[in-house]
């Protein structure tokens, strides 16, 4: 029983390049099963290139982030929706 | 307080190694001065970058063990022999010199002194980290909420914060620690030795108080067994957070 993924507070601080907001206390839809959580509760695969967040339900990637200097690309079709703290 | 914890745009800080504190054979705490940092909430973490000579860079993520306080913050690292980032933060860094961070980060595992409500912590390993850090600033703020910190661990050995653990919860204080020793337990131990099952979690903890809140951190393996025995118990999972370093704990 290896679980090598960890969960979507180790990201906060690379979410914070591209999201002015911390991002481990927003709450997000899954598009393909509805589940509906704090991004904090994913999955998080980062042995390929880019790091990947998946649905704690049913494992669909939520969001996808890779990096190469100075630029970011940000995939976060499996989001229906991203529910975070605003500024007043 | 933590005006970062909200407001997530960080930079990348230089601190300053200025002691270091032996934990445990493998693990150490290293005290850095930080110049502009802005405070934390016990619970969250920074990043910690190392850039190599050919530009070559890494970063891992460190949980704050101590309770928020100026510009000083501590990091307890466990070091994994084969381990980027770690051997190096526990062999080779020494004071005086520089270190990369960027921090505080993470509002959802973040535990705020001014809640009332009883909470219950739960951590394996370096999964105490944390954990501790919610403990210290119990004390150091007076807050009077009901805590009980159960940690997992291997042996003594491995025990972090062994002398502190028993000075923080003399009985009447509210805090309440228990140890559990998984494989090995000291000479004279009257408890069970082997891994936090359903009824040893219930004989330390009892029936939940009404509004408890959970914090779990550790190794995957250990925070997915602890979380599930809560939900058994009828914890409604809004009221649990965890937080996971992955296969066997050390780096999230």
């Amino acid at each position: 029983m290896t679980e090598t993924w960890t969960d979507g507070n180790s990201i906060g601080g690379t979410l914070s390049d591209v999201f002015s907001v911390d991002m481990t206390a927003a709450t997000g839809r899954c598009a393909g099963c509805g589940n509906t959580g704090p991004l904090a509760e994913g999955r998080v695969f980062s042995h390929s290139p880019g790091l990947v967040l998946r649905c704690p339900a049913c494992g669909k990637a939520l969001l996808r982030l890779a990096r190469a200097p100075g630029r970011a690309w940000l995939d976060v079709r499996g989001l229906e929706y991203i529910e975070l703290a605003a500024p007043q | 307080m933590a005006r970062a914890a909200v407001l997530g745009r960080l930079t990348w800080l230089v601190g300053q190694l200025a002691v270091v504190r032996e934990e445990s054979a493998t693990a150490r705490t290293l005290v850095l001065d930080v110049p502009g940092w802005a405070g934390h909430l016990p619970g969250q973490h920074v990043d910690v970058r190392l850039t190599a000579e050919d530009g070559y860079s890494t970063e891992r993520s460190y949980s704050i063990a101590s309770a928020p306080g100026g510009t000083r913050i501590e990091l307890t690292i466990q070091r994994l022999d084969d381990g980027e980032v770690s051997p190096y933060l526990t062999e080779v860094l020494s004071p005086g010199n520089p270190l990369e961070l960027r921090g505080p980060i993470g509002g959802y595992f973040a535990w705020h002194p001014g809640d009332p409500r009883p909470v219950l912590l739960i951590g394996g390993g370096s999964g105490v980290v944390p954990l501790m850090a919610m403990a210290r600033t119990r004390a150091a703020t007076g807050s009077t909420a009901p805590m009980r910190l159960i940690y997992s661990t291997r042996s003594p050995a491995t025990l972090l914060y062994a002398a502190e653990l028993q000075r923080l919860a003399p009985s009447g204080t509210g805090l309440g620690i228990d140890i559990v020793y998984t494989r090995e337990a000291p000479d004279g131990w009257a408890g069970q030795v082997g891994r936090l099952d359903a009824p040893r979690l219930l004989g330390l903890a009892g029936s939940p108080a009404a509004g408890q809140q959970h914090f779990i951190c550790g190794p995957t393996g250990f925070v997915e067994n602890a979380a599930r025995l809560l939900v058994d118990q009828g914890i409604e999972a809004r009221q649990i957070r965890t937080e996971r370093f992955g296969p066997s704990g050390g780096t999230p």
